[in-house]
């Protein structure tokens, strides 16, 4: 970060160049990400990134908590997946733990999962697409995603910051009637991403700004540690949910879109196509949802039922010692990865036999894909940048942690 | 709930595809390894290090092309004091292999590895700037996430977790 340094990052180059700053409060920076522009008229000639305006010092305050206290943190890292936050960071620990956990509650994470990719896109779409200027998607945008986030405080009590899943398990049973909720969202969203779809996949103006724009070749992409969309959409066909799967992914039936062209366009369409597969888990999620326990059986792990916690001594003072001195994590280290809405989200947590984490690290997708931005903007023109900035999907607070 | 208990003997783990490609290569590159919950950790000699990712990253059965993550863990007050930890991929064999260098206190520094990977540049330069770790070769090693002006690297354990007051 640099923005008390009062030297200018780029120096400027001979009289022909001038350097433009973009941001932090930029609108179509997605939050507060400044790009310093190094321009020959309306070309781009060099760009440099500048982060660290929203660091929170997140992975500092992880090493003074309880395992248990950290999932609220993670929440807070990528505020438009929370949920797979969550799921990244405990499944996490419990791989360091050892611990099993009942295939109901790995179900329900799935289809959680999935929704809270459906949720993220459509932020991305509606964002993205009202950077280029196709104001209305937004609204039909946040129309649905105003129906997740309300099946979101149905599950959670939170719109947002959900913190729903629990080191072996989840918080609570869902409540009743919410499958049939998301039934039916499941049931009317394809008919919706279709209308997203009329409103800009063959639309004139939309494939101007965007095919053939911010290329990146599939050399790059690996080389500048891309994932998600942002890989996919330069034809390298991988996906954590498919290739390496965790929490039952390999139950599920479904496609990973590809697209070989490498510009705004392909990664338009392969999260596009992505919100449809996502849609497809959900069904299956569904209708394959096993019965049985939502919790791990690890009383010293997992807070015991509200019910048995007041009549039962044990559970009483199970209860009282997770809450007061937390549970203990045998020593060792793992890496955790997860397929997050843009990309590989990674936990890498070390233990040193106590109930705080040693360390934990969070290897955040978007982090690694803005470096693949002055690779596609560099040589191409000034209001591409937007363009460009929008189809990787940023999160800032990912980046800034 | 059954852990098995790690495995950090370099005989049984000899036959590891990616310990015997660095074996192959150079056995004082590898200083030990370690075998734990389904995760494989290769210790390599700092002077090396970016050496044994180029050897990894062009293993012909099982390339490790894809640098995962770059970070550090700081041990104090044991010495060496920190592990700089390398997370790297196998797109085409979905293989994932950590590797770690160990360091001690006084003036830490590693080669860098942006010539191997240049997406290894922000995860170095997160490294340099909440930890102090100098990454030699790195082209732009400034501070990424705290400003320019700071004092003291953050994630450092001896820092405190309210900061300096």
């Amino acid at each position: 970060m640099a923005h008390l340094n009062p030297t200018p990052v780029l120096e400027p180059g001979q009289d022909r160049t001038m350097i433009l700053n973009m941001g932090p409060q930029h609108p179509s920076t997605h939050g507060v990400l400044r790009v310093l522009l190094e321009i020959d008229g309306e070309t781009v000639v060099r760009m440099m990134p500048d982060i660290g305006f929203l660091h929170t010092g997140i992975e500092k305050t992880c090493e003074a908590k309880f395992y248990q206290q950290v999932v609220p943190l993670t929440d807070r890292i990528d505020y438009l997946c929370p949920m797979t936050n969550n799921l990244c960071y405990v499944l996490a620990v419990e791989k360091l733990l050892g611990l099993e956990i009942p295939p109901k509650a790995q179900w329900l994470r799935v289809l959680l999962n999935e929704l809270t990719r459906i949720n993220s896109h459509l932020v991305w779409l509606g964002t993205h697409a009202m950077d280029i200027g196709a104001l209305t998607v937004f609204l039909y945008c946040f129309r649905e995603r105003e129906e997740i986030l309300k099946i979101f405080e149905m599950v959670s009590g939170q719109r947002m910051m959900t913190s729903y899943f629990r080191v072996g398990g989840i918080a609570l049973e869902p409540p009743l009637g919410f499958f049939d909720r998301v039934r039916d969202f499941a049931g009317y969203f394809p008919e919706r991403i279709d209308q997203y779809e009329n409103l800009l996949t063959g639309n004139p103006i939309w494939a101007m700004r965007t095919k053939g724009v911010a290329r990146m070749t599939p050399e790059d992409a690996i080389a500048l540690g891309a994932t998600g969309p942002t890989l996919r959409g330069s034809g390298v066909d991988i996906d954590l949910r498919r290739d390496m799967p965790y929490s039952s992914y390999e139950k599920f039936q479904f496609k990973v879109p590809v697209s070989q062209e490498g510009d705004v366009f392909a990664r338009y369409m392969c999260r596009v196509q992505e919100l449809r597969e996502s849609t497809s888990i959900v069904r299956q999620a569904l209708d394959g949802m096993p019965e049985g326990a939502t919790k791990a059986d690890a009383p010293g792990i997992v807070l015991p039922d509200r019910e048995k916690m007041k009549t039962q001594m044990e559970s009483l003072i199970y209860h009282f010692k997770i809450i007061t001195e937390g549970f203990a994590v045998p020593a060792g280290e793992v890496y955790q990865a997860v397929e997050s809405p843009r990309g590989e989200m990674g936990y890498y947590i070390v233990s040193d036999g106590t109930a705080k984490p040693y360390r934990v690290h969070m290897r955040s997708a978007c982090f690694a894909n803005l470096q693949t931005l002055p690779k596609m903007c560099e040589g191409r023109l000034l209001a591409d940048v937007v363009a460009a900035i929008g189809s990787i999907d940023i999160v800032l607070g990912e980046i800034d942690r | 709930m059954t852990l098995a208990p790690a495995i950090t003997d370099l005989e049984q783990l000899k036959n590891h595809p990616a310990v015997a490609r660095l074996l192959g290569w150079n056995t004082e590159a590898v200083t030990g390894v370690k075998f734990d919950r389904d995760e494989m950790t290769i210790y390599v000699d700092r002077a090396h290090i970016r050496e044994a990712c180029v050897v990894l990253k062009d293993d012909p059965a099982c390339p490790f092309n894809f640098l995962s993550d770059v970070t550090c863990v700081d041990w104090y007050p044991a010495e060496p004091r920190f592990e700089v930890v390398y997370h790297l991929l196998s797109i085409p064999e979905k293989e994932r292999i950590r590797l770690k260098v160990r360091l001690n206190s006084g003036s830490p520094a590693v080669e860098s590895i942006t010539s191997v990977w240049p997406g290894a540049n922000y995860f170095e330069r997160e490294v340099f700037d909440l930890f102090g770790v100098r990454f030699t070769g790195h082209p732009y090693l400034r501070r990424i996430l705290m400003p320019e002006d700071w004092e003291g690297h953050p994630l450092r354990k001896d820092y405190p977790v309210e900061g300096y007051r």
